[in-house]
């Protein structure tokens, strides 16, 4: 028995060191000192210091976090839009289809969905003259569609676990439709909406391909600016930015479960 | 205290209603009309039509043919917030984000009544459920028989025509249930809310209701007082779906007035019973007896008008109040017999193998021919 449990928490340690010994990596050679990004040379914040007064850095980390904003708040409304008809409508006509046209973008290769976005958006600007540059709202209509998927089924997966008699009930006792919505059913899918912003925004901020496609020149979002710096080599400050990134990741990362564990108290 | 009863019809009309899903028909061709402080109960089992029934009343579904009338008012295509009828869902949907106050306002604050009205009326309703101490606490700091009352409170408070109970009594233990069936009955009475509940508990209906409608198939099989349905069935759906009956099949092979002989193949002798209006003769039918209108005893009965049958006794249980026999005839059929223990010790108990008589009037059973 002892001896199991031992050979278990060796397993553990090394899974856990699998994932966090890059990370910590990161973190560790961000203080570093040295020019060189993987020669030890001594404890420093200076990379962070030039980090913050890099526009170029500054300028696309700002970028990133608007889109990643705005394409959360646009797929949460529309996921939660998408997985109510899902999951409340009954069965309408074409409900398979449009269901799985809500998850096909989780499947769907970057490439692909990043591919054929770009070829919208030129084919659109030649008819209609819109988008006249791409940017920030190409990007933004980009991650939208395929975070709102995540959305969506994160909202249709809480709403078919939610007692439909409760919605009943309010309409029973004289809640119009859209009053109800907003008096029983959008309280309690609020974590769902929460949890699907929230990975909405990390899913937008977090992406290379679809932005690589989609953007013009003149606006690169955070990951491809990382990606072409890198390309020309590792610079120490790249590890300062990295190292903010986890931080904020985390942050993000635990107030999502704060959320749902108190949600989840409050349920029962 | 209701409203205007409009006329002197009924209450609650259904009238030839209908609800099919896709080819299923769940409710067939289902007529009702049901009066002003009923207390009325659908039973049935489950699939069986009653809660389809129930949520058409309620505005959910709408029949496929047919219309309801409530206070006669056509509220057929009505839908449920404007349906003057609340309805104590059977899970009673109490909405987990709000105070047990909140839950029961909810309904009079869609309706626009008046802060302080509402206050006075959510704190008299909450007193009459006996709730008034847990006017503050969320509903998962409830037990289940004081969340029943929240969702009744609430169902109540807008003082509705009508209030439709699915299986209002179905998630309490036995001792809790007992105890709500009389709260129920003695809220019914002091309101006079005409009251539908549909349950699959025939105990509970017989209880509760001043009439039941049995129902199977998405038709109502029988429809009068607990009394009539359990003394008088009219099918042996009925019958047996109601308490524990005895059924000999048999042939009708002389009619005298009232009294029928129906020659049964399962017991020695031809059987009589009474009808008022008797199917012809060589029909046939079914004799149904309950089980404690039978009489048990070790001599022979005297009374030559009684049906009198002689067996073994095949098993028995004993209940403290009374005592179940499982008596065996010579033909091999099998009927049961229940008896008070009236007496602790003056007679011999009946023991296993025991040869014994069985004997009941004419008048205590029904002739059945569905």
């Amino acid at each position: 028995m002892k001896k199991r449990s031992r050979f278990i928490l060796s397993i553990l340690a090394f899974g856990y060191a699998f994932l966090y010994i890059p990370l910590a990596s990161v973190i560790f050679y961000s203080f570093n000192d040295s020019r060189l990004a993987t020669v030890w040379g001594g404890f420093s914040t200076r990379w962070y210091g030039e980090l913050l007064r890099n526009d170029q850095v500054l300028e696309s980390a700002f970028l990133s976090l608007r889109i990643a904003f705005t394409v959360a708040t646009l797929a949460t409304i529309f996921g939660t839009m998408a997985g109510m008809a899902l999951s409340r409508f009954g069965r309408f006509r074409g409900r398979t289809l449009f269901s799985g046209m809500i998850t096909s973008p989780m499947v769907m290769p970057e490439v692909i969905t990043g591919l054929s976005l770009l070829l919208l958006f030129v084919s659109l600007q030649q008819l209609i003259g819109w988008p006249a540059q791409r940017g920030f709202g190409t990007i933004t209509i980009a991650h939208t569609t395929f975070a709102m998927a995540y959305v969506a089924v994160i909202v249709q997966s809480r709403l078919s676990a939610m007692d439909e008699s409760l919605e009943e009930a309010a309409m029973d006792l004289g809640g119009r439709p859209l009053r109800v919505v907003f008096d029983i059913t959008l309280p309690l899918i609020a974590p769902a909406m929460i949890a699907g912003w929230l990975l909405a925004f990390t899913l937008s901020l977090d992406d290379l391909v679809i932005a690589s496609f989609v953007s013009g020149p003149g606006a690169s979002t955070l990951p491809m600016l990382i990606f072409s710096k890198v390309k020309l080599g590792v610079t120490p400050d790249i590890n300062a930015l990295a190292t903010l990134i986890i931080l904020f990741v985390s942050t993000g990362v635990l107030i999502a479960w704060w959320v749902s564990r108190r949600a989840q108290r409050q349920s029962g | 205290m209701t409203g205007d009863n409009k006329g002197n019809g009924p209450f609650i009309e259904i009238q030839d209603v209908s609800k099919y899903f896709g080819d299923f028909a769940a409710v067939d061709s289902v007529s009702l009309a049901i009066q002003k402080g009923e207390l009325f109960s659908i039973l049935g089992g489950s699939g069986c039509g009653k809660t389809t029934l129930l949520r058409m009343l309620a505005g959910f579904e709408t029949p496929t043919k047919g219309r309801i009338f409530i206070d006669g008012v056509d509220v057929t295509e009505q839908p449920p917030y404007e349906r003057p009828v609340n309805m104590m869902f059977q899970s009673y949907a109490i909405f987990p984000h709000m105070t047990v106050e909140k839950n029961v306002a909810y309904g009079l604050e869609k309706d626009r009544v008046a802060r302080d009205e509402i206050t006075r009326r959510v704190d008299d309703i909450l007193k009459l459920v006996q709730l008034e101490t847990f006017a503050k606490r969320k509903p998962d700091q409830l037990s289940g028989g004081q969340r029943q009352r929240v969702a009744l409170a609430r169902a109540l408070v807008k003082r509705p025509k009508v209030l439709l109970l699915d299986e209002p009594l179905a998630a309490l233990d036995k001792k809790l249930r007992e105890h709500t069936q009389f709260e129920l009955m003695s809220i019914q009475d002091k309101l006079g809310i005409t009251f539908v509940v549909v349950t699959h508990d025939q105990e509970e209906a017989m209880i509760l209701s001043s009439r039941i409608a049995v129902m199977d198939r998405g038709r109502f099989m029988q429809v009068g007082t607990p009394k009539e349905v359990y003394e008088y069935p009219t099918s042996r759906f009925v019958a047996d779906f109601i308490g524990t009956i005895n059924m000999f099949e048999g042939t009708i092979v002389d009619i005298d007035g009232e009294r029928v002989r129906i020659n049964c193949e399962e017991t020695a002798s031809d059987l009589s019973a009474l009808s008022e209006d008797p199917p012809k003769r060589g029909s046939t039918v079914c004799v149904a007896v309950r089980p404690e209108k039978i009489f048990i005893s070790q001599n022979e009965p005297e009374n030559t008008e009684d049906i009198r049958l002689s067996g073994v006794v095949e098993d028995l249980g004993y209940f403290g109040n009374l005592s179940l026999y499982r008596i065996r005839l010579p033909g091999g059929k099998i009927v049961q017999v229940s008896a008070q223990n009236r007496r602790r010790s003056a007679e011999r108990f009946l023991e296993w193998n025991d040869e014994v008589f069985i004997s009941w009037r004419p008048r205590s059973s029904v002739i059945l021919v569905d």
